[in-house]
């Protein structure tokens, strides 16, 4: 950058820490608030986790899967989900409405990238509960795994796809907020959303037959929702499945393939927003 | 009476029309709600296919899927989103008083105005439910006999009211408490766990079966579903009619207590 440039790139790790910490603040002076959020999310997961071991008093396997590595991939569930509830899911939620309102001027008038912006403004501190919930999951289910040899490349991979499995669900988000320009409102973008997702949220080895395959490629290919818990998941609890070194190669490309998607959808979209305040 | 009739079909009437102006929003979203579905039946049929059973808890696969499609319509009479929440919100911001002041019964106001929203709901639901059902159709063991059906539609529509009373009463709890929402939250997670709403409560270990079969949660839910389904027959099948109708009955007396208790102690905060 020239001397002569009229102003310093702003410092992303700083403006995002900040964010953080007015989040933070913002959080604990509605604390009760807080603690039911917390509460609420956290529930929400042990109740599915009580329907699975339901299931699996009547089985002793889904699709492959057996129930402590089932378990695995339902922390692994919970970890993507809250990260994303924690960091992209509040702020996609405004976007819709900053279009709506016109709010979105602000936005695009800060000397700092847009979708960095409007992607971590806020960051809601009670989805971490769910984090926690799954760390304990996680070191519960894996030791229970019959013949799971640990490996160090598997402590070092997983949370490395745990990311980009974050990163491809921000992308499916953020391209889906940015509709919300094109069409001017987008209520029904959080049903959408969690529908959409829904999908991801099971084995891939489900989807099979005349309907399934077909589903499953769509989601694999062309929206790679189900790379999101997948991968992850089959890394710590499958490790030696044959599939996953072409998985694991894939998932880096969907990640990298779908960041880049929903940045151009982005960018595009901002070129035709029109301001709505008068 | 005619006049006080006028009055309601009044209330009636704007009910209707205000719920028709997010007709659209309102069809695709009720499409949309059976996504789900998608995936519980592939779901569904890797666990079967995993068991290696052709029945679980005397549920087949085709079972499981025409339950979970019975649930869902279950819940369209039974599910009052909004309403216990209303009524907290009202109490807190002193709303409420209008009904104190004029001569307008909360309870019929809110039930009446229930009434209109679910009428325009079906009206607007039919086709996509009709649609789903029909692409299900297979997974159905066919239709039951005269009187097992007019006790399927007696147990939906008494869920409707069962479903109504027991959230109005929780609503009436702001009367006491002026912050309900984490009571309300609870009270849905025990909706959506042991109405059935999850999973047919066959999947219940004992005595957790028997214990739930005796609170008002499977009613809503559960309990028309497997009606339908015949997995209820005779005298259980009476047992449960009994025990819904006493539920409803219960609530629709507590709650008309609970409301009548509850303003003798209000104080009209707000403006």
């Amino acid at each position: 950058m020239g001397a002569d440039t009229m102003y310093r790139s702003p410092s992303y790790l700083g403006v995002f820490l900040t964010f953080a910490r007015n989040s933070l603040v913002r959080d604990m002076t509605f604390r009760a608030n807080f603690i039911i959020d917390t509460i609420s999310s956290i529930s929400w997961m042990i109740m599915n986790l009580g329907f699975y071991a339901l299931v699996y008093r009547e089985t002793t396997s889904i699709a492959g899967w057996d129930k402590y590595q089932f378990f695995v991939f339902i922390s692994t569930t919970m970890f993507v989900n809250s990260l994303v509830q924690a960091f992209f899911m509040p702020n996609a939620e405004e976007l819709s409405e900053q279009v709506r309102t016109g709010g979105l001027d602000f936005a695009l008038l800060k000397p700092i990238d847009t979708q960095f912006l409007v992607s971590l403004r806020k960051v809601a501190w009670s989805s971490f509960g769910n984090f926690f919930v799954a760390l304990i999951l996680l070191a519960y289910s894996v030791p229970r795994i019959q013949g799971l040899e640990l490996t160090a490349w598997q402590f070092v991979l997983y949370p490395l796809y745990v990311v980009m499995g974050v990163m491809i669900l921000y992308s499916v988000m953020i391209a889906l907020a940015a509709t919300s320009i094109w069409l001017g409102r987008n209520q029904t973008l959080y049903d959408f959303w969690f529908y959409i997702t829904n999908f991801s949220r099971y084995p891939m080895e489900i989807y099979d037959g005349t309907w399934g395959t077909p589903l499953r490629q769509v989601f694999t290919f062309i929206v790679p929702i189900l790379v999101v818990i997948n991968v992850p998941a089959r890394l710590m609890a499958k490790p030696l499945t044959r599939e996953n070194l072409w998985m694991a190669g894939f998932g880096l490309l969907a990640t990298v393939a779908s960041v880049l998607a929903s940045r151009w959808i982005f960018n595009r979209a901002l070129l035709s927003y029109r301001s709505a305040s008068s | 009476m005619l006049a006080r009739a006028a009055t309601w079909w009044t209330i009636f009437k704007i009910c209707v029309e205000e719920r028709l102006v997010y007709r659209g929003d309102f069809a695709l979203g009720t499409l949309m709600r059976f996504l789900p579905i998608v995936t519980q039946i592939f779901l569904w049929t890797a666990v079967f296919a995993s068991a290696g059973t052709g029945s679980i808890q005397g549920f087949t696969r085709e079972d499981v899927v025409a339950y979970y499609l019975l649930t869902m319509l279950a819940r369209a009479f039974s599910s009052m989103p909004g309403l216990a929440s209303g009524i907290a919100r009202q109490v807190r911001e002193g709303e409420i008083k209008k009904f104190l002041i004029q001569p307008i019964d909360l309870i019929s106001y809110l039930l009446l105005s229930r009434i209109a929203h679910k009428v325009v709901y079906y009206l607007i639901a039919t086709a996509p439910f009709a649609l789903v059902f029909y692409l299900c159709r297979d997974y159905f063991p066919g239709w039951p006999p005269l009187d097992i059906f007019l006790a399927f539609v007696y147990s939906l529509m008494m869920s409707f009211l069962l479903g109504f009373f027991m959230e109005a009463t929780m609503g009436m709890i702001a009367f006491w408490f002026l912050e309900v929402s984490s009571l309300l939250f609870v009270h849905m997670l025990f909706v959506f766990f042991f109405s059935g709403h999850m999973f047919p409560l066959e999947f219940l270990p004992e005595p957790w079966k028997t214990i739930i079969d005796y609170t008002p949660f499977p009613y809503l839910a559960y309990f028309p579903s497997v009606v339908f389904l015949q997995k209820v027959e005779g005298a259980a099948l009476v047992r449960g009619l009994i025990l819904l109708t006493a539920w409803t009955v219960g609530f629709m007396v507590l709650c008309r207590l609970s409301m009548n208790a509850g303003y003798r102690r209000y104080s009209g905060y707000g403006g």
